[in-house]
This record gives C-alpha cells, sequence and structure tokens, in this order.
C-alpha cells in the first residue's frame, strides 16, 4: 500500500541539461584564468622543454626568426649519462655523482634539521625557564633572511684570507701555535670554499661548509614546528607519567619522541625535497666547487643553461629532475603514510 | 560504595595537585637553571653572530677586513655610497628597488588572484577533469623553477614586437616567476579553502546569494590570512628571486636589487669593499625580515593550514 502510493506520485521532471551542468560552468569559470595562464606559461614551456630536449638546440635557434633546431633522439639524454661532449664544455660534469652528492646533501642535512630543531624545542619548552620569549624570537632570525643574502654572507664569512669564520679559529688555535699572524690578527688559512683542497671523510671540505650553514639556516623553522607539537602533547600524559613514576628521560622517550614523530616525519619529507633543491648555498658559496663535486642538480641544470647555453641537454637534464623528484616524492608519501598507519 | 568514592577522590586530589604545580610552574633548582641559560645563550649567539657580524662590518671605516668588531670610528658612509651608486652600473639604488617591488608585488598579486579562483573551485565542486588537473599542478609544483629556464628562455625570446623583447623585460621575468608561484598558491590556498565550514556557504544559498556573491562576499573575507601569507610569500620569492632575472635581463636599466647583490660578492668583484657589500645585503634583507617577523604567527598557520590538509 504504501509502496503503492509512493510510485504513485508524479516524478519530477528531469532538469534539462543546461540546468543540471550548471555548477560545472561555474567550476570551469573559476578555473579558466589560472588554467589559461598555466597553459601559457606553464603547460607550454613544459611541453616545449620536452621537444627541446629531442633536438640540438642552442644559441642558433634562439632568435624569433631562426630555424627550427635537428631533432637528434635520444642523444641528450644518453650524453648527460655518460658524460660525452658535455666533458668538452664542463670538465667536471658528472650526473650520477651530482645526484648521490644531492641525496646525501639533502639527507645528512635534514638529520641535523630535525634533531637539532627538536631538542632546542625541548630545552624552550621547559618549565620555568627564563625569557623564554627573548630566545623565541631570536632564534628565528635566520629564517626571516633572505636565502641569497646568507648565501653571500656566509660566502665571505668563510673567505680564506678575511674571512671571520677562520678569524675565530685563529682565535682559539693561536695560543696553541696553529695559527699565523697576519697584521696582528690571528688567523688561521683554511681554504674553505676555494678550489683545491683535501678531503674530510671522503667529501670536500667545502661540503662542510655548506653544511654547516645550511644547518645555521634550517634548524629554526623545524623548532618552531616540533614547538607546535609539543605543545598539543596532552598534558595529562606527563601527569600519569609522573604519578607513576617514570623519570625525565623515560618521559622523554615514551612521551615526547613519539608523539613529536608523527608531526615532524612530514615536515621532514618537506625538508627533504627543499634541501634537495637549495639553489642559492651551492650556486653562491662554493659555487659548486671543487671540480663540481659540491654541484646540485638545480645548480647544474641552471649552469648548462646560463654558463653553456646548451638549451637542448638542459631541457633533457630537467626532465631527469623531474623524474627523480617524482620519485623521491612518491617513496617519502609511502614512508609518510606507513608511519602514519603504524601509530 | 564507600571505597569507590575515595579512589576518586584520591585521584581528583592527586591531578588537581599537579594542575596547581603546573599553573605556578616548578621553579627550576638553580644549576639547571644556569645550565639551561648557558645553552640558550650559546645558542643565541650561534644564530646572532653572522648577522651581528654584517651589521658591525657595515658601519666600520676599515676598508680590509679585521675580525669582528668595527674598526675605528663608527660611519655610515657605506650606506651613503651604496644608496648614491650600489654597483658599476648606471642604475641607482631606488631604480633598483622599483625594478625588484615591481617583479615581486606583480607576480605576487597575480598568483595569488589567479590562484585563490582556482583553490575555490578544486575545494568546492566536482567537475570533470578535477583531478587531472589538480595533479597537473602537483606535478609542476614538485619541479623547481630553475627546471624551466631553458624553454621559457626559448619561448619568451621569440616574442619580439619591434624594440620590445619580451624574454628582455621586466614583464618576461615577472611571468616566468608568476609560473613559479601559481602552482604554489593554488595549493596552498586550496587547502586552507578546504577548511572553511560549508555550512557557512549554504547558509548564504538559503538566504539567495549565487556562487559569486559566496565567494566575493562569504569566501575571501573569510581568506584573508591565507591570501595574506601566500602573498606575502610570493612577495618574498619575488624579492630575491635571482636566476631568472640573471638569466633573461641584459640592460642595466632592468637589473635588480638580487642581481646588484651577486654582482658585489661574484667573483668579478673582488674590489667591492666589504662594508658597502654589507650595507647593501642590510638595505635588501630589512624590509621583508622586519614584515616576515612582525606575520611569523600568521605565517607558520597559514603554512600549516595548507600542508596538513594537502
Amino acid at each position: 500500500m504504501a509502496i503503492k502510493n509512493v510510485s504513485a506520485v508524479p516524478k519530477a521532471e528531469r532538469a534539462s541539461f543546461w540546468v543540471r551542468s550548471r555548477d560545472t560552468r561555474t567550476a570551469y569559470m573559476y578555473i579558466l584564468p589560472a588554467v589559461l595562464v598555466m597553459a601559457v606559461i606553464t603547460l607550454f614551456p613544459l611541453g616545449f622543454q620536452i621537444y627541446m630536449s629531442f633536438t640540438d638546440y642552442g644559441l642558433k635557434n634562439l632568435k624569433y626568426d631562426a630555424p627550427a633546431a635537428n631533432w637528434v633522439g635520444l642523444d641528450n639524454y644518453i650524453h648527460i649519462l655518460n658524460g660525452d661532449t658535455i666533458k668538452n664544455v664542463i670538465p667536471s660534469f658528472d650526473f650520477v655523482g651530482t645526484l648521490t652528492f644531492n641525496l646525501w646533501w639533502a639527507l645528512s642535512n635534514v638529520i641535523f634539521h630535525v634533531v637539532i630543531g627538536v631538542l632546542i624545542a625541548v630545552l624552550l619548552n621547559i618549565e620555568g625557564l627564563w625569557f623564554k620569549r627573548i630566545y623565541r624570537a631570536v632564534y628565528i632570525l635566520p629564517v626571516v633572511i633572505p636565502a641569497i643574502i646568507i648565501a653571500t654572507v656566509w660566502k665571505k664569512i668563510f673567505d680564506t684570507d678575511t674571512g671571520v669564520f677562520n678569524i675565530l679559529l685563529g682565535f682559539f688555535l693561536g695560543p696553541i701555535g696553529l695559527a699565523k699572524n697576519v697584521n696582528g690578527v690571528s688567523i688561521v688559512n683554511i681554504p674553505w670554499l676555494e678550489n683545491s683542497q683535501g678531503d674530510f671523510m671522503w667529501l670536500p671540505v667545502a661540503y662542510y661548509a655548506l653544511l654547516f650553514t645550511n644547518i645555521w639556516l634550517g634548524w629554526p623553522l623545524n623548532s618552531v614546528v616540533a614547538t607546535g607539537a609539543l605543545q598539543s602533547i596532552p598534558k595529562d600524559l606527563y601527569e600519569a607519567a609522573t604519578v607513576d613514576g617514570a623519570s625525565g628521560s623515560q618521559q622523554f622517550f615514551n612521551i615526547t619522541v613519539p608523539m613529536l614523530r608523527v608531526a615532524m616525519i612530514p615536515f621532514a619529507v618537506y625538508g627533504f625535497i627543499t634541501t634537495f633543491n637549495l639553489f642559492h648555498l651551492s650556486y653562491f658559496m662554493s659555487e659548486g666547487r671543487p671540480f663540481g663535486r659540491t654541484e646540485l642538480l638545480v645548480t647544474q641544470a641552471f649552469k648548462l643553461v646560463n654558463v653553456n647555453q646548451l638549451y637542448g641537454i638542459g631541457a633533457a637534464f630537467a626532465i631527469y629532475m623531474f623524474f627523480i623528484l617524482l620519485t623521491i616524492s612518491l617513496i617519502t608519501t609511502r614512508i609518510t603514510k606507513a608511519t602514519a598507519s603504524a601509530d | 560504595m564507600t571505597v569507590d568514592a575515595t579512589a576518586v577522590q584520591t585521584k581528583a586530589v592527586t591531578s588537581a595537585e599537579i594542575k596547581m604545580k603546573g599553573a605556578i610552574g616548578r621553579p627550576l633548582k638553580w644549576y639547571k637553571q644556569l645550565l639551561y641559560q648557558a645553552l640558550c645563550l650559546f645558542v643565541a649567539f650561534t644564530v646572532l653572530f653572522p648577522i651581528a657580524w654584517v651589521v658591525s662590518q657595515s658601519i666600520s671605516t676599515s676598508k680590509r677586513i679585521t675580525g669582528f668588531l668595527p674598526e675605528g670610528a663608527i660611519t655610515f658612509e657605506a650606506y651613503q655610497k651604496v644608496l648614491d651608486k650600489p654597483t658599476t652600473n648606471p642604475i641607482s639604488f631606488i631604480e633598483l628597488t622599483f625594478n625588484s617591488f615591481k617583479l615581486a608585488a606583480g607576480a605576487s598579486f597575480a598568483s595569488v588572484l589567479l590562484g585563490v579562483s582556482a583553490a575555490y573551485a578544486f575545494s568546492r565542486f566536482k567537475f570533470p577533469g578535477r583531478s587531472v588537473v589538480f595533479l597537473a599542478i602537483l606535478a609542476v609544483l614538485m619541479l623547481p623553477s630553475v627546471a624551466t629556464i631553458a624553454p621559457l628562455f626559448a619561448f619568451m625570446n621569440r616574442i619580439q614586437v619591434g624594440e620590445f623583447n619580451l624574454r628582455n623585460s621586466l614583464w618576461g621575468v615577472g611571468l616566468a616567476i608568476t609560473s613559479g608561484l601559481l602552482p604554489f598558491a593554488t595549493w596552498n590556498l586550496k587547502g586552507f579553502l578546504d577548511t572553511i565550514p560549508k555550512d557557512l556557504e549554504e547558509a548564504g544559498m538559503i538566504d539567495g546569494a549565487n556562487r559569486n556573491q559566496i565567494f566575493f562576499q562569504i569566501i575571501l573575507p573569510l581568506s584573508t590570512p591565507a591570501l595574506a601569507v601566500t602573498a606575502l610569500f610570493g612577495f618574498i620569492g619575488g624579492w630575491t628571486e635571482f636566476y631568472f632575472s640573471w638569466q633573461f635581463l641584459t640592460n642595466p636599466k632592468d637589473f635588480t636589487l638580487a642581481m646588484a647583490l651577486s654582482q658585489m660578492s661574484g667573483q668579478y668583484a673582488r674590489s667591492t669593499p666589504w662594508d658597502q657589500f654589507c650595507a647593501f645585503a642590510l638595505l635588501v634583507a630589512l624590509p621583508v625580515s622586519i614584515v616576515y617577523l612582525a606575520l611569523q604567527r600568521y605565517i607558520v598557520s597559514g603554512l600549516t593550514a595548507g600542508g596538513v590538509k594537502g
């Protein structure tokens, strides 16, 4: 009976296509400006990049009335891997070496960033510590200074003859006779960023100078994020632990560390990709020296185009970078998800 | 019954006691306070050291580098010189600043304007092609903008109208910067818009507002903090942008602050006095640093909203 009644209700007239698609049309209207602009200034160049990577595009093809570049197939991709012909122009070119260094660079930095960031966040979270606000304000300073300034200033700090880093070392090493005296200033002459010098633990000294600078630059933001995470840990957990008689270090490793891990891992992944693509330090400070060993993929990509005008090879290089970054983010997404579900 | 009550009472007292302790703040033992203060001061020293050194050099009368403290009397001569003639190129500090400002403000404004409209569509509508276009934006986001320099250069260089070459102009650099900023703006703003409750819009619709009215009168005002943070990020990006301008621009009249700074410290600029270099670095860093510092709290929350919701 009831069923009959329902079926007896006359069906609402099906809305016309024009009415039904109204939301879709509105959506397209909102998205259109961005898509149009991106199509012209991002997607078209990316498509053009793919085309360029299969040609010998160079200076000769740049002018607006120039002939089209010659099709060379996969030559650029192969040259990048084995270094043929590129080494005539850039003797130190080494794709696999740069990629390996780049991965190690990002990994080593992120480890320091996260560990120091968390430790200092914990330090500033200690109950009863004086001047917390002042310290928090001071510690954020490296984040607010533009990267290009940081890189150029630190380059001067690591200068061989006049850099304040060597002067500082001279101040400590002078009294034990390991520094020399220049104009009354005791100074050590370590060529941190210069061309030819020895290695320390398989890596050029310039790497350590860059690492030092980037640790200085990177931990404060990690500390901010860790502070946020620390303050969101419910206080009851610590209260319960105190009641149960857990010591300070037990509380740190059994409550703080696991709770922080959830917040810090996604940020560490973000930091890894940012550091992987960190242009300014490598480009301005070490300039890739010695022998291109502190070159990153981004700086190498820039130099291929800017200094050497190898547009075709530069395009193929960028395509490689794209796939490398895609792989990295797929792997890191999996790691993030895996650790999230484990908790 | 009685036992239960006592147990509950004991528990309540304990947690109240602890809460009270927490509220007062357990005073640290003096040697612990001393140790932690020493640690904090050491960290503050490492953070401030390079900054203080730059300030000290910029007001030093000595032309050579001497160490930490400024040598001789304090002077602002270096600032004066930089403001008069920052580089060997015939361009003044004001012109450099104006060029940087045009790039930064223009690219930041364009990316936020286009980004928020697209972000609204992605956040609120289901439409054919939605996931494909959004994935494309995410894919572009992954590639650092340096990597698109070859095709952008080649493509814009072919656009020549009379004397005007798109590549060799602030317009071209501005477009290149915008192409780097737009995917980030769209993604970050979508993350924020996702956190705005839909009820607000539904209430607006019941009151008879159409989509555009909702967007302009409800969504835009509510997302002001996120818009401001995204715009600020874009502005800082444009203000210190280096590689596109360095690669694209050849006319000194178009040069930017970042280009001048790199010219002063580059390997062909050994003759640049350190005091002037330091003064210039401070003049470039100061405005954005102050803004950043003032808006720090909003920046962190504006970013994490987008990051968490992705």
